[in-house]
Formats: structure tokens, sequence, C-alpha cells
């Protein structure tokens, strides 16, 4: 028996929530991004009359602004966000408990079980309705068998739509669509793709699960059950999502980093936020991953092992400096950094010892930090500082735990 | 932020109101009266309704209570903001 399974998506989100409470900015090109002082200089959201103009997500503000004079920036508001996100989950969580979120404005539904005698279209077009008169926000809704083409058809028909994607029709509806539409194939899997002349999710699918495995391996395999209507990976259960797999956090700086000592008072600041986060949640890491955007935007990541789990900030900003050193030559300055401990296992999970460390020594280190972390919570987070964040007070001066960029977690 | 910004989310449609409210014992929340901005006492006659829904004239989301209010029917909101306020539509 095939499975409903529905992908709600809130257009425009952001921009949307802001055009309800402001009525005067309905009708103008409107874009939702980081304030420009700081130089969080991002488009976040952008509402359908900027389109037109080429204001895309990810643009630099200056970038929209030249394609579109007229374009209202307005800054983001997430706990507004986060209220409406969460509004819209419980309208979701009330047609089935299966509601697994895809960041703040996504959401898979699986309904397979209470769909009482009606098609999964008829629920996704009551759904649309109720989010529309209950939040004044417009939703595209996906219907299909499985979650990857769920998510796909909740791109097709946008704003205000629902699109469903049968066991008879994905041949024709889905496999002409362009590769990169695919959940999962991003920047570099398409590059490979295209080398190979595999234009279309269809020429995936067609392609078969040992060709693909060749050349991508077990992320082949991946692919190819996505584009052959082969994925069976479940809706995870509300609250299941605070199974956290990593916990990271990034920040644009207030300017470019040009050396190495530049990027320590940055890694430090945003190391100790990650291990405070993580000592919050009960959490170590096992690995460490660094994110570098140049001032060009270009971007990448590289991650390391640990030699052991740790959540101390030290020990998380020295592997951070460790991983610069060896794939960074400063050649262009660095505009966005940031790093995540992933891999994640119980503080209380048993570690082998080093024979040539000082036991004591790493001990009083999680002293420490827990030291930390209580003034912290008692007198504010800048009443105790690092010495090194002084050096750059404009640098270091960033609270990165109150930064925190939301995101959806990995797919995977 | 600049001048043209800020004019666009200026909000002149949205009027906040101070709310005289029973609390059931089952814990649901009536108004009963409402002051509005001019100062004026409104008497609540009846609740006619009460659901989820947002307000586009005056931007916003939240409980609407739908009310009579000498023989009219007006809509009253408790904002889902997290600050526990009321607002109303102005009429044009």
């Amino acid at each position: 028996m095939p499975r409903t399974v529905l992908h709600a998506d809130m257009n425009n989100c952001y921009a949307s929530i802001e055009m309800l409470h402001h009525p005067r900015l309905r009708g103008h090109p409107v874009a939702v991004g980081g304030s420009a002082e700081e130089r969080h200089g991002i488009i976040l959201a952008r509402n359908y009359e900027a389109r037109p103009f080429g204001v895309k997500v990810g643009q630099a503000l200056w970038q929209a602004r030249q394609l579109c004079p007229d374009l209202v920036i307005v800054p983001p508001d997430y706990d507004k966000y986060m209220r409406f996100s969460k509004m819209f989950r419980d309208i979701l969580g009330s047609y089935s408990p299966l509601v697994e979120p895809f960041g703040l404005d996504e959401s898979w539904v699986d309904i397979s079980q209470s769909l009482q005698g009606r098609t999964g279209g008829e629920v996704a077009d009551e759904i649309r309705e109720r989010v529309k008169f209950e939040l004044g926000i417009t939703v595209s809704v996906g219907v299909s068998f499985n979650k990857i083409f769920a998510k796909l058809g909740s791109d097709m028909k946008k704003p205000d739509a629902t699109t469903v994607i049968t066991e008879d029709n994905f041949r024709e509806t889905v496999w002409g669509l362009p590769a990169a539409d695919l959940l999962g194939v991003g920047r570099s899997t398409q590059k490979k793709l295209q080398m190979y002349n595999i234009k279309t999710i269809g020429d995936i699918a067609r392609l078969g699960a040992d060709q693909l495995q060749t050349w991508f391996g077990k992320w082949g395999l991946y692919l190819y059950a996505y584009a052959a209507g082969l994925d069976s990976s479940p809706v995870r259960e509300i609250g299941d999502e605070s199974a956290v797999k990593s916990v990271g956090n990034s920040t644009t700086c207030p300017r470019d980093l040009e050396n190495d000592e530049d990027a320590h008072i940055v890694f430090l600041n945003l190391a100790e936020s990650v291990a405070e986060r993580m000592r919050e949640l009960g959490l170590q890491a096992k690995t460490v991953q660094i994110s570098l955007r140049q001032n060009d935007l270009y971007w990448f990541e590289r991650q390391t092992g640990l030699e052991r789990p740790t959540f101390i900030a030290t020990e998380l900003c020295g592997a951070a400096m460790k991983l610069l050193r060896a794939n960074y030559d400063w050649r262009k300055p660095l505009r966005s950094v940031g790093i995540r401990g992933t891999n994640l296992i119980p503080i209380d999970a048993p570690y082998q010892l080093m024979l040539f460390e000082d036991e004591e020594k790493r001990l009083k280190s999680e002293r420490i930090e827990y030291a930390l972390d209580d003034i912290r919570r008692r007198f504010g987070h800048h009443s105790v500082n690092r010495g090194l964040l002084l050096l750059d007070r404009k640098l270091g001066r960033l609270d990165a735990k109150a930064d925190n960029t939301i995101h959806p977690v990995g797919y995977l | 932020m600049d001048e043209k910004t800020q004019k666009l989310m200026e909000n002149d449609c949205k009027v906040y109101v101070a709310v005289n409210a029973d609390i059931t014992a089952e814990g649901q929340v009536l108004p009963r009266s409402f002051v509005w901005e001019d100062g004026v006492r409104y008497e609540i006659d009846r609740v006619l309704d009460v659901r989820r829904a947002a307000s586009l004239k005056a931007g916003g989301a939240g409980l609407r209570y739908t009310v009579k209010i000498q023989g009219r029917e007006r809509y009253l909101w408790l904002e889902d903001d997290g600050g526990g306020r009321w607002f109303m539509e102005r009429r044009a």
C-alpha cells in the first residue's frame, strides 16, 4: 500500500510574515535581509514583486539594490518567524503525529493513516486553506508516495497550490525536470552530472544504480533511489528532531578576516558558543567541521576527526585552526566562517585515556568551562571573556550564541 | 532603516485596545469590554465565535473573537505574539 506523504512549504516565508504584519509593504518589492551595518548583508527572503527584478535569496544586499533600486529591505525578526513556524507545525500536527520539519518553513507530513476516505490532494487543499485563514500566509503542498517527490511537488507550483505526483504519473511529471531540482543534488554533484551529460532527473533514473554507484559511491545509490521514486525514508515524528546531529555556528564578520590571528579570534568566539550549547545538550563532538566563505563568496567546508571527543571550546578552536592552516593560504580574505561539532555522543560516554596527555589538566579545562557557563548564566554573556577576544574588539564583540544561524539539519 | 522603509512599516490599521475579560473555571477567556483609543469604553454584549484567524487588514494573527457591540458584529484579536495584547481593525 503506497504511502501518502505531504510536503508543505510556506511561500517566501519571512517576506510573507513581514507583509502580513505591515500591510503597507504589500504591492512593493520587499526583501528580508541582515543588517547592513554589521555587514550580514544577504537577502534571506523576497516576495513575488521582487522576483522579476532578479532579486534572489543569498544575494548581497548591495547587489539586490542594484537590480531593484526600489527594493524595500526589512530587517529579520526571528522570534516572529519561530512563532509562525510553530503555529504552522501545530496545524500540520492536527492531521498526523508524523510531522518532520525541514527548516523553519517546510515540513513533511505522513497522512497515510489519517486520510479517512479522502485523497491526499483534498487534505493538502484543506491545509492550504487553513494556513491561509489562520496565519495569513500561502503554502505550496506537494503530495506523493515518498518524501523526495513530495518535496519536489511543493516546488513545482507556487504560490498557494497543490501538486500531486503519483506512482502512475511521476515519469511524466518529474523525469523531465532538471537534475538540480532533486533534493540532495548540490553544486558539486550537479557539476559532476553535467560532466557526464546527465541533465534531467529522468536521465539519473535511466542510468541505473550500478553506473551511479561507480561514479558517486554509496551516494550514487541514494541518487538512483531518489530519482526512480524508490525512496522509502520514513517521516520522523515531531520531537524526533531534537535528536541533534550537529551543533554549529557561523557568522559574517564585521570586517573581512586577513590572517590566522583574525580567524583565531572569530573561531574562538564561535567555538565558545558551540561548546556551551553542546554542554547544554549534554553532548560532545568526535568531529569538527569548518566552513569558509571568501569575500568573492566562494564557499567550502573541511572536517577532521578528533583524537578524543570534546566539549571544550579551546579544543574545538584548536581543531578548527589546524584545519584552517592546512587548507587555506589567505590568497583571498574571508568574509564569513563557521565551526560545527558533529558525530555527537553523550558527555558521559566512556573514552580512552591518552598515555601522553595530562589528564589532570584536561579535567581542569572542563571545570573552567562549566564555571564560565555558570558565570554567564548569572551575569550575562559578556561578563567574562577570553583575553584573545580583546585583541580586536570589533571581531571579538560578536555575541556568537545569540547570532545562531537557523537552517535545516542535513537530510541524511 | 531609511525613512521610506520606516514609513512603509508603519501600520495605522491596527489598534491595540485595553480589554476587561472573564476567565471561566475551564480557563476560557471571554472579553467583556474594551477601551478604544479615544478613551471610550465599549461593553461586549455577546461573544459569537472564537477561532484562530489572521487579520490581513490590521496585520497579525491569533485568536479571533467575533463579538456583538451595540448590535454590531466586530472582530477582536488576542494576538499570538507572546505579549498577550488585544487588537482590532480600524475601519476606513
